[in-house]
Formats: structure tokens, C-alpha cells, sequence
């Protein structure tokens, strides 16, 4: 059983749900970054949740079955071609032989996931088959003629689903719930203030290991005084702070007042000051954001913390 | 004796332990590592903080809260009986006369305190495997170098600040480099990845 890459598109990788328990020798757990969209593609073909899927960075791809195949995609949608009829995403869909996925540009969201029953089987590093983009651990990113091995049918059977409600990603402002992180008392009480109050905007130099965020310039008559004033995140203290332990959501700022939150594939220390912790709950949404999309947090509230649970 | 800790938030699944000194940080990894409740995912030691992430389903945050308040620092004797790695180092960095100097020494005196001391690692950080080692002296502190290398080979052997340490595969640094040795520092393929950890003791044999 296999699967041929045909277009890669900007950036597809293999992904499962990570290696954790191994940041004390300078390894994160990495992983996908929609971790419910890649366990609802695997629950959807009958696999176990934590199996290999493809990760597919804003469509642009296609890849031939090699041998007859059960496929699911979910996470970004966008048009889904199976030799050129129409599919349905966040089913499982039967591909014969030799067929061909298309998977187009994303419309909201940016990351597909591509499962296959038996799910994609190449080399276990450390536990996990997947690709940490920092630390350069697992398959190298996809290029056209690459070939998957897929595993044996597991035990379980396709889902035999007709329609499965799914939130897709949103496309406006996304809310996100934040806890107050370990240097939020490095910060003015104003940064705090402005840190929730104000909507932020993805970079489009955000990538799997941090999701870089921008002021976003507030109009005037919203803002009640010159137009323009741009928020920053300013610091109450300004030592050096020694590097310590980092996770995935948490919030550092950079010199320049810039929030970037940590994801995946995040460094395992760092030294600059964290001044919130995006709920675990919250964290799979930042997988999906597009640039320029705003992005507003919210105070986390007990319901967001047993939502992580 | 127990130092001042102060347990500091890091959302839902974390927190970090900050103490005064690293030497703190030390005593209190060694307990701490050695009784691990279940339900804790990582330990990361770093120079003035533990952090701890847990599996909230199994170990909620309050009880791991208490676990980093309550645990007694062990006493620096567990010391003895750590995995113990004796890396042989040529000494034929590039930066080994430049170290001498900034030392007042001369280059056989720098490596002979690099050999003679017991080093080991206090926590790992920059890349995969890359352990910073800490000794019980002062002698050996310089600073890293002005303009950092584009590149470093693996298994370069340097010193900056307090630390000493070894690449474990070849990238940028800044490090003062003064040996190499042939040591395989980091092996993905290998159920146990990375040869130095936090806690692992370690010496330095000069060879030819």
C-alpha cells in the first residue's frame, strides 16, 4: 500500500500526535497543529487517533492511490477533486487504484489533513513519526514523486457516517482563551490591558514553530484620540531573563513588544519574557489562522481549562 | 536548608519553579527527577527554573503545584552515583590560545582545568542533545565570542560563560571553541537520543 506525491504544494508534512516527554534533552513534541482535525480524519477511516496523517500547508495538492485506498480529509476546506468528481471532506471516501486526489487552494483555514485507513508508515523517530520543522527530526517535507508506505487495515471498520458536523475554521476575529503566563509581572499593568483588549493580526511569517503577531492600528474614533496609535507590550522589567522551560501556547515577547505564540514545534527554552499561556484548548485554532487574520484574546476561565482536560 | 521557590503559573498544563541560584536548581532537578509522579510529561530543568508539564487527565496542576513546594532538595553526595560519560577531546579548537589569554593562562593550563574538573549537565537547551555542563569553579568563565561562526562542526568542544559544552551536530554558534572529540553526541535512531542529559556526570580525557 502506498501513496504518490504528485504536487506537494507550499509545504506538506507527515504528522501525528508528536513525541512528548522529551523537551529535558532539547526535543518538543511537535506534532499536528489541528490535533482534532487530524484525530477526527483517523477516527473517520477507522484508525487509531494518533496515527500518521499528512499535514498540507494551503492546498495546491495531489497525490495518486497506488493501491484502493480510504481517505478522509478535514481541517482548511477548500475544493476536493478524486480524478476530477467532487468529494466530500470530513468523510470517508473510497479512492480505487491509480485515482488521483486533488486538494485546491484552502477558502478558510490554511492546513488540510490527509488520512489514509492504516495510516501513513514511515520511520519512527523517537516515537513519532512526525516532522519537527526546528530540530529537523522526521521526514523531511514531501516533494513531488515521493512515496508513502501506508499501513495494514486496522481492526476497526470505516466509519459509516453519512454527514459529521464540523465547525470549519472561522474566517473573522478569533477568540482565544489565555492564562496569565509565568512573567506576566514583567509587564506594566497597561501591557496586560492591552495585551486582551486589543485585536491582533497574524503574520505571514508565522509558521509551525510560532504564530507572530502585529498590533493592529485601532481607527480613530474607536480609539478616541489620534488615529493610529499602535499598542505595545511594554515591559515593567527589563533584565535578562535566563532562558527557561517554554511550552507550546506560550506567549513570548520580543523586544520590540511583538507577541509570537509558541507552537509545535517550539524551541524547548527560551529568554524571552512570557506574559500569557494560551489554554490547551484554544491552541489547535492557532493552526488555522491566515495571515492578517485578527486574533483577540479572552481571560480563561475554568470551562476552557476542563475543556483541555 | 530551603531556598526561596517561587512557583510560577504557565497555563493548563504547566508550571515553573524559579529558585536563586543554579546550584538550587540542581539539588532541587535531582529530587524532584527522582520522584516523579505519573501523569508528569516533561522536567526541564534551565539555569534558574524547573518547569513541569503534566497530563492534567492524570496529575492536575494543584497536586503538581504541591509536588514543586514540598520536595526537599537532595543532597549534593546523589551526585555520586549519576551516569557518569567520559568524552576524549583533542585540544585543537581554534579559540584555545585566545581562552589562555583571556584567562591569564597558558593553553596546556586551560585544558588541564578543562580535564581536571567534574563537570556535568545542568540542562539541555539549543538544539537536540546539547548539554550546558557546569563545574564547581569559576576558572574556565569567558565570554562567547564577539561575532558567533556561521558554522560549528558537530562534536566541537567550547566554553561561554559559566558552561562548557559539545555540538552535538554541526550549526551556527558562539561559543569559544577549544577541542573536538569524536563522541557521538545525538542519535535520533537511538531509544536513548542524546548522550548527555541533565544530571549525567561528565569528565574530559585529553588525547593526542
Amino acid at each position: 500500500m502506498s501513496l504518490r506525491i504528485l504536487e506537494p504544494g507550499p509545504l506538506a508534512l507527515v504528522e501525528d500526535l508528536g513525541r512528548p516527554g522529551r523537551a529535558d534533552i532539547g526535543v518538543s513534541s511537535s506534532g499536528a497543529l489541528d490535533r482534532a482535525a487530524l484525530r477526527l480524519g483517523n477516527r473517520l477511516v477507522g484508525n487509531d487517533e494518533g496515527c500518521a496523517a499528512l499535514e498540507i500547508l494551503l492546498g495546491g495538492f495531489s497525490a495518486r492511490f497506488e493501491n484502493d485506498a480510504w481517505f478522509a480529509v478535514t481541517g482548511a476546506s477548500g475544493a476536493l477533486l478524486l480524478d476530477g468528481l467532487a468529494v466530500d471532506a470530513h468523510l470517508p471516501v473510497r479512492a480505487p487504484a491509480g485515482s488521483v486526489l486533488r486538494i485546491g487552494a484552502a477558502d478558510t483555514g490554511v492546513r488540510f489533513y490527509l488520512a489514509i485507513r492504516g495510516g501513513i508508515d514511515v520511520t519512527v523517530v523517537l516515537g513519532s513519526r512526525s516532522s519537527d520543522v526546528l530540530a529537523g527530526l522526521g521526514p523531511a517535507p514531501l516533494r513531488a514523486d515521493d512515496v508513502l508506505p501506508v499501513g495494514a487495515h486496522p481492526a476497526n471498520r470505516v466509519g459509516l457516517v453519512d454527514f459529521v458536523p464540523v465547525d470549519h475554521p472561522a474566517s473573522g476575529t478569533v477568540s482565544v482563551a489565555a492564562h496569565p503566563g509565568p512573567r506576566a509581572d514583567w509587564f506594566t499593568e497597561s501591557a496586560l490591558s492591552v495585551f486582551f483588549e486589543h485585536e491582533w493580526a497574524v503574520s505571514p511569517e508565522s509558521n509551525r514553530v510560532g504564530t507572530r503577531l502585529d498590533p493592529v492600528r485601532e481607527p480613530a474614533h474607536l480609539a478616541g484620540r489620534e488615529p493610529g496609535a499602535v499598542p505595545l507590550l511594554e515591559r515593567a522589567v527589563v533584565d535578562e531573563l535566563p532562558s527557561e522551560m517554554m511550552v507550546a501556547g506560550s506567549v513570548q515577547v520580543s523586544p520590540d513588544g511583538r507577541p509570537t505564540v509558541l507552537l509545535a514545534d517550539h524551541p524547548v527554552t527560551g529568554g524571552y519574557p512570557v506574559i500569557a499561556v494560551v489554554a490547551d484548548a484554544s491552541l489547535d485554532l492557532f493552526a488555522q489562522l491566515r495571515p492578517g487574520q485578527h486574533v483577540a484574546f479572552r481571560h480563561a476561565s475554568a470551562h476552557d481549562s476542563r475543556a483541555a482536560g | 536548608m530551603t531556598a526561596a521557590r517561587r512557583i510560577l503559573p504557565a497555563g493548563d498544563r504547566a508550571l515553573l519553579v524559579e529558585l536563586p541560584h543554579l546550584d538550587d536548581v540542581l539539588a532541587l532537578y535531582d529530587a524532584l527527577d527522582g520522584a516523579r509522579p505519573v501523569g508528569v510529561v516533561d522536567l526541564v530543568p534551565a539555569s534558574r527554573t524547573i518547569g513541569v508539564t503534566v497530563d492534567p487527565a492524570v496529575l492536575p496542576l494543584s497536586v503538581a503545584d504541591s509536588w514543586l513546594a514540598n520536595t526537599e532538595p537532595a543532597a549534593p553526595a546523589v551526585a555520586a552515583d549519576q551516569r557518569a560519560v567520559e568524552l576524549r577531546v583533542r585540544y585543537d579548537g581554534p579559540d584555545l590560545a585566545d581562552v589562555g589569554a583571556l584567562l591569564g593562562l597558558s593553553p596546556a593550563e586551560v585544558v588541564s582545568l578543562h580535564t581536571g574538573s567534574v563537570w556535568r549537565v545542568a540542562f539541555s537547551g539549543f538544539a537536540p542533545g546539547f548539554g550546558y555542563l557546569v563545574t564547581d569553579h569559576d576558572r574556565l568563565v569567558v565570554p562567547r565570542r564577539a561575532t558567533p561562526r556561521a558554522s560549528v562542526p558537530a562534536g566541537a568542544v567550547g566554553l561561554a560563560g559559566e558552561f562548557s559544552g559539545v555540538y552535538p551536530r554541526s550549526s551556527p554558534g558562539g561559543w569559544q571553541l577549544i577541542g573536538s572529540t569524536d563522541a557521538v553526541l545525538w542519535d535520533a535512531a537511538d531509544e536513548a537520543p542524546a548522550l548527555l542529559s541533565p544530571g549525567t556526570v561528565v569528565r574530559f580525557v585529553e588525547v593526542p
